[in-house]
This record gives structure tokens, C-alpha cells and sequence, in this order.
């Protein structure tokens, strides 16, 4: 009894904050927008009884997903934000690992120190965080000051409202969760199996591949859902940092949703989305399923 | 035609296959080897022996190449390690945590060191299960290393530091997970792979009777020096000092004041005011009234309910406590002036019939060649 408790406090959350809303997001995307308060219809009137439920059922459709297929825009922004994320997800990885071995590496006192640094960021608000990097990259920002101050360039670079912008942004706000389950993976590593590879013929480097990188295998896949599945949808960070050309799903939906008050279109644009990120979704579960099988 | 001994630290004209020449290892002010210097020959199952701490693993590391003599040079078959990183030294080193590759399987941690080489691939797999054969692993060559149990695992670390044929092989306290059945018969198997092989061992241990057991000669440290090097009987009957008699094994120390025997060589001890005299035979010299230590192992001590005849040494006492452990008995005697010393039988006879009890008043006795003097 206590057991299956235990077990439908988790699920009622998830069905609560998760199916819920989903749902309700899945209804409005199949109905027809309107000028009204909500701003689509038709609305489900229970005063009517059966007969209302069913009038209402029949009204709906899949008008807007038909519609999503036809602009071109759609999956165009859809690729778009699967590429931008894709190349966030290499650049973070390539950044945190080095700082996730060195922590792994740096003398054991020092790294509950280097774990807050790098936890530190997450106490500023994002947005702000966010808006500082516009100080910084902007065209008379710190960097462009920094760089023609020391002769290294003429003219200002020009990063801002960039995609280069907007790789540096994911980068920078989910470096941590790249480091922390790599660095996580690393720690558990023994040296003594580093020094057993070079003990049987390899180098520094060979023993790398051969037995740093499977090792943290499973913190490197960890990490890198970890980036992929937000920077999919990312909506804050292309809009502060990114400019006209660049094309992300997350600005769409946001553009439906408050400039064109297109609400069925924009929950069509959301549920094609969480199809898409279900996929990834899936596969990170069953890694991290994976691991848990092999800790035994 | 009669069996050589092995023995080639007595032959002048064998070349070492390690030499540690003065080699001293700080770590920080800590000295954790001692000016130490030592030949060690091909064949050898040379055992370092000592307690925790003493620069075991500190040695074995300088010769796989992970440390770096802070002075003094090593030399392997005549060639100097200095600056050989451990990939290119002919030494593979069996680690005292196994370090198996996790994600690797039985056969492909073998493998490893092989495929390092470069070596071809049939012949590869030929030499992987040779050595899956060696070590009895053929039924567990695609697990991996948490899917097997930990003698098991012993022997793959075993097989993988094997397969390369290296001219050394180091063992850092390999058995010591194992519980005293595997051990044993573990032991064994080595012994019987080093002489299939021909390899060079050298092996950690801090259990003596491992090094007993398994070793052409043993070297007993103490806080980064050797103490002694010797064949495991020349260690057991000759310690050269207390601490290596009192180390290996179990032992009576006497002290006493050595004067030289007037008419049969040897010496007379004398070790407690109002005591019959000791004599023992030495090839150390003592200088009259000089002091000195005998060590005399229990089991050499007899013990009886009349008194001895014809006895170098014999001493009455009291039993006051036996240790029973199957196949001996030790017996804890208080002699008259209150020392405590312990004699051994071996129990031939049945427990109910054992002729001597608690509190019986004994003799104890020894021959004069029996225990070894000491000078420290
Ligand atoms: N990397 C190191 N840094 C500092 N001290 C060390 C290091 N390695 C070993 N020591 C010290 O050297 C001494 C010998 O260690 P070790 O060779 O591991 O002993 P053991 O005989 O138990 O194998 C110990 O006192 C140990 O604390
Ligand atoms: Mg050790």
C-alpha cells in the first residue's frame, strides 16, 4: 500500500505538470483560431451534456499541422534549430570535457572548490547572464574594446545578432550540464587503469582513447542530451543574441504565440516539437538505464 | 645427471637482470627508499618482503617506470632506465587492484597489450587463448571483468601482464584479496607458470608465508632499506638480524652477555641473574661479556614431563597456556624468573591423550646449534 504510494506521488506529478497541459496544448492545437477571448474555437461547454462534447469533438481537426507542412518556414526552422542545437552540442562537449578532466585531475581539495565555480554562474538569473553577453559582443562591447585596444584588429567584429552569437550563448549556459556528468564519470575513474595502458605499450595519448574516452562514455552521452534536448527548443538566447537570419524554433513558436496571438498554430508548432525531442528523450533514458544496470 | 640448484646470485660470472644501484626515492623529505643497492637474476621469484609502508610498491613502481629514482640508477638486463617511460620498458606489471579495463572483455583485456604491438591477427588470438588457457578463463572470455568473481579477475590481470612475454614480471601483493584455499593453490599456479615460462618475477607480498613459499630468495625491508636477502631457509634459520627473526615467523629473543666457551666452540649466554647459562654455536665472533640476542624458533624448543638427558640447554618451567591449531600445539612456559617462552609439538598423538596440561611444571630444551646469536 505504502508502496503504491510511493509510486503515485511521482506519476500524479508527471500527470499533473506534464499530461495536463499537454493535452490542453494538443486540443488548442487542433482547433481554429478566432477573435475571442480565448483566441481560438470552438470551446468545450459541458452545459450542453453529451451532445456539446461531441459537437465540440467534431470540430476539431488537423488543419494547422496541414498548414505547418505547406509554409515552408516551418521546417525550415525546425532544421534550422536541429542543426544549431547539433553544433552547440559538439562545441559545449569540446569546451567542458577539457575543463571536466582537468577538475577530475586537479588535487582532491581543490575540486569542491572548482565544482562551485562552475555552479556559480546558475545563482545570477539567465536572463541577465544572457543580457551581459550583449555588452560583451556588441560592436563597441568589452571584447571588440578589448581586441582593437591591444592593435589585434581595425574594424569591430561583428558577433552580435549572429549565429556565432548564438553558439557562444548555448555554450555558455549549459556548459555545466556538459562538465558535471563527464566530470562525474572521470572522478570514478581509477588512475591505476591509465598507468595499466601504459604498462601494456601505450602512450599518454593511445591510453586516452583507449581508456579515459570509453570511460566516460556514458557522462559524455548524458552531457550532450543534457545540451541538445533545451538548445532544441531555446527561444531566450536567439532572441537576444541572434539576428534576423537566424531561424529557430523556439522564436517561431514564441512569435505565433504573442505577436500573431496564432494560438492553435503556435501549440502545433509546440506539439510537432515535443515529438521531435521525445526521440532524444527516449535515448537518454535508456542510456541512463544502461549505466544503472552496468553499476549494478 | 644431478639437478643443478638454482642459485646464479652465487655464480660471479651471471649478469643481473635488474640492478638497483644506490637508489634513494624522496617524496618530499620523506624517504621512502634508502641507498639501496641489489641484483636481482633471470629465473628469480624474488620476493620483497616487509611491513606496510616499508617502499614495497615504491620499488616495484621505479621499475615499471611510474616513479623516478630520486637518486641512484636502475638497470634492466644492462641498460639504464632513466627517462624509459613505462610503454617502452620490457616489464609489465601485475597491479594489486588488477586494474582490468571495466569496459573491455575477459579476452580483449588480454588482448591488450598485444594489439599495442601490433601483433598479427591469428597469431593474436592464438597467444590470447594460450593464456585464457594458462590461467583456466576459457569459459569466461567474453565477460567482463564485473561479471566474474575475484580469484577470477586475480587471473585475468595475471593472463593480461603474461601475454605479452615480458622479460619481468611485477607483482604488487597479487594474492592479497584471495581467501587462504585460492591463495595456496593460486601460489601454486604461479610458480608452475614461471617455471612453463621462464619468466623473471618479482612479487610484493607482506605475507611471509607467501614469500615462503613462492620465492628464490627473499629480501626482508624496513623503512626503505633491505634488512636481509636470502633464500626463504637461509631467512627462516639464519636471520642475520632480530628484526628480520623476529619478522619472519615465530621466535624466542633472548638477551643476554656472550662469553666464548671454554672447552666446546661456541658461546655461553648468560641472560637472567640466577639462571643456568645458554650455549650456542655461532660463526659470529663475540668479544667476552659482549651482548647479544638469541633467537630460537618454538618448534625447535622440546618440551617434556621428565627431564631431558644429554640436553645443550634445558630449563624447567611452567605451562601456562597452549595454543591448540590442529596439526601443532604451542606451549606458553613461564621459566622461573618469570620469562615467557614458547615451545611447539607437533600433535601426533590425539588430543585426550596429550600427556601435558595447564599449570604442569615442565622441562624445555634445545640443542647448542639450535638458535641463532645476534647481534642486533
Ligand atoms: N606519491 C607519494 N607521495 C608521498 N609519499 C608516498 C608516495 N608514494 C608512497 N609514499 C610513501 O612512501 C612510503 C612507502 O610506500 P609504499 O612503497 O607504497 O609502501 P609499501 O611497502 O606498503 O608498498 C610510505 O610511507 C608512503 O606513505
Ligand atoms: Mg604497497
Amino acid at each position: 500500500m505504502r508502496r503504491a504510494l510511493l509510486i503515485a506521488v511521482p506519476y500524479l506529478w508527471l500527470l499533473a505538470l506534464f499530461l495536463v497541459p499537454f493535452l490542453i496544448v494538443l486540443k488548442i492545437s487542433l482547433s481554429d483560431t478566432a477573435l475571442a477571448i480565448p483566441p481560438y474555437l470552438p470551446t468545450l461547454d459541458f452545459t450542453e451534456g453529451w451532445a456539446g462534447i461531441w459537437g465540440f469533438l467534431q470540430e476539431l481537426d488537423f488543419e494547422n499541422f496541414t498548414f505547418l507542412t505547406q509554409d515552408e518556414l516551418y521546417w525550415r526552422a525546425y532544421l534550422s534549430s536541429v542543426q544549431i542545437a547539433l553544433i552547440s552540442t559538439v562545441l559545449t562537449l569540446l569546451v567542458g570535457y577539457p575543463i571536466a578532466y582537468g577538475m577530475a585531475s586537479a588535487p582532491e581539495h581543490w575540486r569542491a572548490t572548482l565544482m562551485m565555480l562552475v555552479i556559480l554562474p546558475f545563482w545570477t538569473s539567465f536572463l541577465i547572464r544572457v543580457y551581459s553577453w550583449m555588452g560583451i559582443l556588441s560592436n563597441e562591447g568589452l571584447l571588440n574594446q578589448l581586441l582593437q585596444g591591444l592593435g589585434l584588429i581595425d574594424q569591430p567584429l561583428i558577433i552580435l545578432n549572429t549565429n556565432t552569437a548564438v553558439y557562444i550563448g548555448i555554450v555558455y549556459t549549459y556548459l555545466p550540464f556538459m562538465i558535471l556528468p563527464i566530470y562525474a564519470a572521470l572522478e570514478k575513474m581509477d588512475a591505476a587503469l591509465l598507468e595499466a595502458a601504459e604498462d601494456l605499450g601505450c602512450s599518454r595519448l593511445t591510453a586516452f582513447w583507449l581508456v579515459t574516452v570509453p570511460l566516460s562514455r556514458q557522462g559524455i552521452i548524458a552531457g550532450c542530451f543534457l545540451v541538445f534536448i533545451p538548445a532544441l527548443g531555446e527561444f531566450v538566447i536567439p532572441s537576444l543574441l541572434g539576428g534576423s537570419g537566424t531561424l529557430m524554433i523556439g522564436k517561431v513558436l514564441w512569435e505565433e504565440f504573442f505577436n500573431n496571438r496564432d494560438w492553435p498554430v503556435a501549440s502545433a508548432v509546440a506539439v510537432i516539437l515535443l515529438l521531435i525531442l521525445i526521440i532524444p528523450i527516449i535515448l537518454f533514458q535508456r542510456n541512463e538505464q544502461k549505466q544503472r544496470e552496468r553499476e549494478g | 645427471m644431478a639437478q643443478t640448484v638454482f642459485a646464479p646470485w652465487d655464480n660471479p660470472d651471471e649478469k643481473p637482470l635488474i640492478q638497483f644501484k644506490n637508489v634513494t626515492k624522496r617524496f618530499g623529505d620523506f624517504t621512502a627508499i634508502d641507498n639501496l643497492t641489489q641484483d636481482i637474476y633471470t629465473r628469480e621469484f624474488f620476493a620483497l618482503l616487509g611491513p606496510s609502508g616499508c617502499g614495497k610498491t615504491t620499488m616495484m613502481r621505479m621499475l615499471a617506470g611510474f616513479e623516478n629514482p630520486s637518486e641512484g640508477q636502475i638497470l634492466i638486463a644492462g641498460q639504464d632506465m632513466a627517462g624509459v617511460p613505462p610503454n617502452k620498458r620490457p616489464v609489465n606489471m601485475m597491479f594489486q587492484s588488477y586494474a582490468l579495463f571495466p569496459h573491455l572483455s575477459v579476452w580483449d583485456n588480454i588482448a591488450f597489450g598485444l594489439r599495442r604491438e601490433g601483433a598479427e591477427k591469428t597469431q593474436l588470438a592464438a597467444r590470447v587463448e594460450q593464456m585464457l588457457k594458462l590461467t583456466r578463463l576459457e569459459r569466461f572470455a567474453r565477460r567482463k571483468p564485473h561479471q566474474i568473481s575475484g580469484g577470477q579477475r586475480q587471473r585475468v590481470a595475471l593472463a593480461r601482464s603474461l601475454a605479452k612475454a615480458p622479460k619481468l614480471l611485477l607483482l604488487d601483493e597479487p594474492l592479497g584479496a584471495l581467501d587462504k584455499k585460492l591463495r595456496q593453490d593460486t601460489q601454486f599456479e604461479l610458480m608452475d607458470i614461471q617455471e612453463k615460462t621462464g619468466t623473471t618475477f618479482v612479487i610484493v607480498t607482506h605475507d611471509q608465508e607467501e614469500a615462503m613459499t613462492v620465492a628464490s630468495r627473499v629480501a626482508v625491508m624496513d623503512e626503505g632499506r633491505i634488512m636481509q636477502v636470502a633464500t626463504p631457509a637461509v631467512i627462516y634459520e639464519q636471520p642475520n638480524s632480530v628484526y628480520v627473526a623476529d619478522f619472519i615467523g615465530d621466535v624466542n629473543i633472548i638477551e643476554g652477555a656472550a662469553t666464548p666457551h671454554p672447552q666446546a666452540d661456541g658461546y655461553s649466554v648468560a641472560w637472567a641473574e640466577g639462571q643456568p647459562q645458554f650455549h650456542a654455536k655461532t660463526n659470529r665472533s663475540f668479544a667476552p661479556g659482549q651482548k647479544c640476542f638469541l633467537a630460537l624458533r618454538p618448534e625447535k624448543v622440546a618440551i617434556s614431563a621428565e627431564p631431558p638427558e644429554e640436553a645443550a640447554n634445558r630449563i624447567q618451567g611452567k605451562i601456562i597456556d597452549i595454543a591448540y591449531l590442529g596439526n601443532i600445539s604451542t606451549y606458553h612456559v613461564r621459566l622461573p624468573n618469570g620469562t615467557m617462552m614458547k615451545a611447539q609439538t607437533a600433535n601426533t598423538r590425539r588430543l585426550s591423550r596429550r600427556s601435558l596440561t595447564w599449570e604442569d611444571a615442565v622441562w624445555l630444551s634445545w640443542t647448542d646449534t639450535a638458535a641463532a646469536v645476534l647481534e642486533g
